[in-house]
């Protein structure tokens, strides 16, 4: 579960990276990075988890289930959290440095 | 358990790779560059969206490990390393599924870099026929 909503996050920014000029002055580019890169792992992860426990793999329990959407979603939002931080600490269209 | 650790240790080396590569890109344009190279994407610049691959996947996956009990933020870190049972299977998770995910990335990221510049490549050959 962590793996796919981390994978959605991934293509989702990536989309909005390639038809956004805006999103890529607001360096969107580093949300890519982070959930590509988390994605890939988690992928090499779950098929070491594959390997492991074969088709109880895709049977999880619920209680697991629920766990693990609760951790893809956290972070979803600590990815966020990470990159607002960027966006004001370099300020790329300058708002904090004009502000009066 | 600790598998993370393998493509953030990846990550310190390739970021210190990227500062020295700069600093060499830096001076040779200082002496100045032969026109050929112009246009060509720098390697620091490259290099840098493997370390925004290999950063930002291994921070998250560090939060999931600190969201599991894997990790603590004070010494020894992996609370795996309080018991001398467990570490061997952190080490053996650590040569398999860690040293597969620094593979992969810098796999994807290597295959990446290739299309970009094959890409790259085609477009200023098209420019010089028109």
């Amino acid at each position: 579960m962590t793996l796919l909503i981390s994978a959605l996050a991934a293509v989702i920014t990536t989309l909005i990276w390639y038809v956004s000029e805006k999103a890529r002055v607001m360096k969107i580019g580093i949300l890519c990075y982070m959930f590509w890169g988390a994605s890939i792992m988690w992928f090499v992860d779950a098929v070491a988890e594959y390997i492991e426990l074969r088709d109880a793999y895709f049977t999880p329990a619920l209680e697991d289930m629920v766990n693990d959407t609760f951790l893809g979603l956290s972070v979803v939002v600590l990815a966020l959290l990470i990159w607002v931080g960027y966006v004001l600490i370099k300020d790329p269209m300058k708002v904090i440095a004009n502000r009066k | 358990m600790g598998c993370f650790v393998v493509p953030a240790a990846e990550a310190v080396v390739t970021t210190v790779v990227t500062k020295v590569v700069e600093k060499k890109e830096r001076e040779a344009l200082e002496k100045g560059l032969p026109v050929s190279e112009f246009n060509k994407e720098k390697f620091s610049s490259k290099l840098k969206r493997l370390n925004g691959l290999l950063w930002g996947g291994s921070g998250l996956l560090a939060f999931e490990h600190l969201w599991h009990g894997e990790i603590q933020p004070f010494f020894p870190f992996l609370t795996a390393a309080e018991n001398p049972g467990e570490l061997t299977e952190v080490f053996h998770e650590m040569s398999t599924v860690g040293v597969g995910m620094a593979v992969l990335v810098t796999g994807i990221w290597a295959v990446m870099t290739f299309v970009l510049d094959s890409k790259t490549e085609k477009s200023e050959k098209g420019k010089e026929l028109v």
